[in-house]
């Protein structure tokens, strides 16, 4: 009788279910143990992704997230329960996990992945997840991969949509797979398309995509069967439809084309459109704003964001939604001043562009850090998103 | 009529709809065709140029249209014209 060294008896018997699929069995189970995947971004993604690789017995997890968990996490981020609410998501995660299977080795980074931090820390594995929420970051792993000559399991999800892909692969002919950078040569300007400002994510989405997820990335460990290499999955769940399409290599990819022109990490912000707010905004603050209504002064508010937004919470102030901004200069005051908000600050900062450029307005402040900071600012009872 | 797949960003400017059936013996006349229907996709799905913007795919049936004929690739009555946008989550700033 040989007897198995790389597991204990314990593994043996947790890892059983695995070890016994014809076709699977110990050999898969051993490239699992060995594998390392670091996962970027503990999110709805990144959720069922870290479950389902810890439960499997991926050797070595990392994780990448600077985030803290916060209430508005749970309804689809269900890695983490209320006693949760606070704590790093990155420690949270870990501790979970280890709780789920004390035979892996977890290593977190309780930072923003970066130009500056990415290939070292993507360097030190094998495969990596890329569950993130935004453009930047998404074209920062893809480039970070090509250089590193690492797969990249990915996942997104807006609203009831999802779509699945392995990049950057490896084949059995020694050749790799395409990547976002070929599907998606330029990101979306941020003011070109509405993914700002239509938001959310059915809970459970993240749960199918972030599965699939995990699969593709022990597929990849493992190879076995057919990866989504070379392919790029989309899941409606409002219609319940699933498309599978065939995906190819551009020549003109600027990281890995025919004349590559990007040979290192680039600023991904700028790349994306996200600083391209040059000329400073007059701004003001929570505080300011209080006492502006504490003197009385005459000012107008007008909040940017969404109707559903707006219903959810807002302060009382006028709703003139992004997208209408560019129509309604003839309803916004000139003669005193207007302070114009939004989540975050982000897409006031827009509307105070386009009707400074469209109308010549000059008496528009910008509420710095929208509606939530003005909520944990002034400590309202008010519930944030 | 082929069938167009409307992904979740643009249903806002198509009434909702998820499927819409458009006639057109190829991609640009069916692209030109759900514009005219739904003027306020056009500058979402195109450029000023008139050209699909970078960040969408469009694929009939399986296949992407730029292993294909691009915007010349031809389309029957049966075909399937996926409009396929890049999405990064659902987090508002």
């Amino acid at each position: 009788m040989t007897q198995n060294t790389l597991f204990s008896k314990e593994e043996l018997a947790r890892y059983n279910r695995h070890i016994i699929i014809p076709g699977f069995g110990m050999e898969a189970q051993e490239k699992l143990k060995k594998s390392s995947v670091l996962v970027v971004g503990a999110g709805g993604l990144g959720s069922p992704v870290l479950l389902y690789l810890a439960a499997a017995g991926v050797g070595h997890i990392g994780i990448v997230d600077c985030d803290v968990v916060d209430d508005s996490n749970l309804h689809r981020q269900v890695l983490f329960g209320i006693e949760e609410v606070g704590i790093p998501k990155t420690e949270a995660a870990k501790k979970r996990l280890l709780s789920l299977n004390p035979h892996i080795n977890i290593t977190v980074y309780n930072t923003q992945l970066t130009s500056q931090n990415a290939l070292e820390i993507i360097g030190g594995y094998d495969v990596v997840a890329d569950g993130t929420d935004n453009f930047p970051t998404r074209y920062l792993v893809n480039d970070a991969c090509l250089l590193l000559n690492k797969p990249n399991v990915y996942a997104s999800i807006f609203q009831f949509e999802g779509q699945v892909s392995v990049f950057n692969q490896l084949n059995d002919q020694g050749v790799r797979g395409p990547n976002y950078r070929d599907l998606f040569p330029t990101p979306p300007d941020p003011g070109a398309v509405p993914n700002c400002s239509e938001a959310g994510v059915l809970g459970v989405l993240p749960g199918i995509i972030g599965s699939l997820q995990a699969l593709e990335v022990i597929k990849v460990i493992t190879n076995v069967g057919d990866t989504l290499s070379g392919r790029f999955f989309t899941f409606d769940a409002l219609s319940f439809e699933s498309r599978t399409f065939n995906i190819s290599k551009n020549p003109a990819n600027p990281v890995n084309g025919e004349n590559p022109t990007i040979k290192e990490l680039i600023d991904y912000e700028q790349f994306c459109g996200v600083k391209a707010i040059e000329k400073p905004l007059k701004e003001v603050s929570p505080t300011d704003l209080q006492d502006w209504q504490e003197q009385g002064l005459d000012f107008q508010i007008i909040d940017v964001r969404e109707a559903d937004e707006y219903d959810y919470v807002n302060i009382g102030t006028e709703l003139i939604p992004l997208s209408t901004i560019s129509a309604s200069g003839g309803t916004i005051d000139r003669n005193t001043r207007v302070v114009v908000m939004c989540k975050s600050g982000v897409r006031s900062a827009k509307a105070i562009r386009i009707l400074e450029d469209k109308y010549g307005f000059n008496n528009l402040y910008n509420l710095e850090g929208g509606i939530i900071n003005y909520i944990n600012e002034l400590e309202l009872d008010l519930p944030t998103y | 009529m082929a069938t167009v797949i409307i992904p979740t960003p643009l249903r806002k400017f198509t009434g909702n709809s998820a499927k819409i059936n458009i006639s057109g013996n190829d991609v640009s006349e069916i692209i030109a065709n759900l514009v005219h229907q739904y003027p306020d996709v056009q500058k979402h799905l195109l450029d000023p140029s008139g050209s699909i913007r970078s960040f969408i795919n469009v694929f009939v049936d399986e296949d992407d249209i730029r292993n294909l004929q691009y915007n010349h690739t031809h389309v029957e009555t049966r075909s399937v014209i996926s409009i396929v946008p890049a999405i990064a989550g659902g987090n508002l700033i």
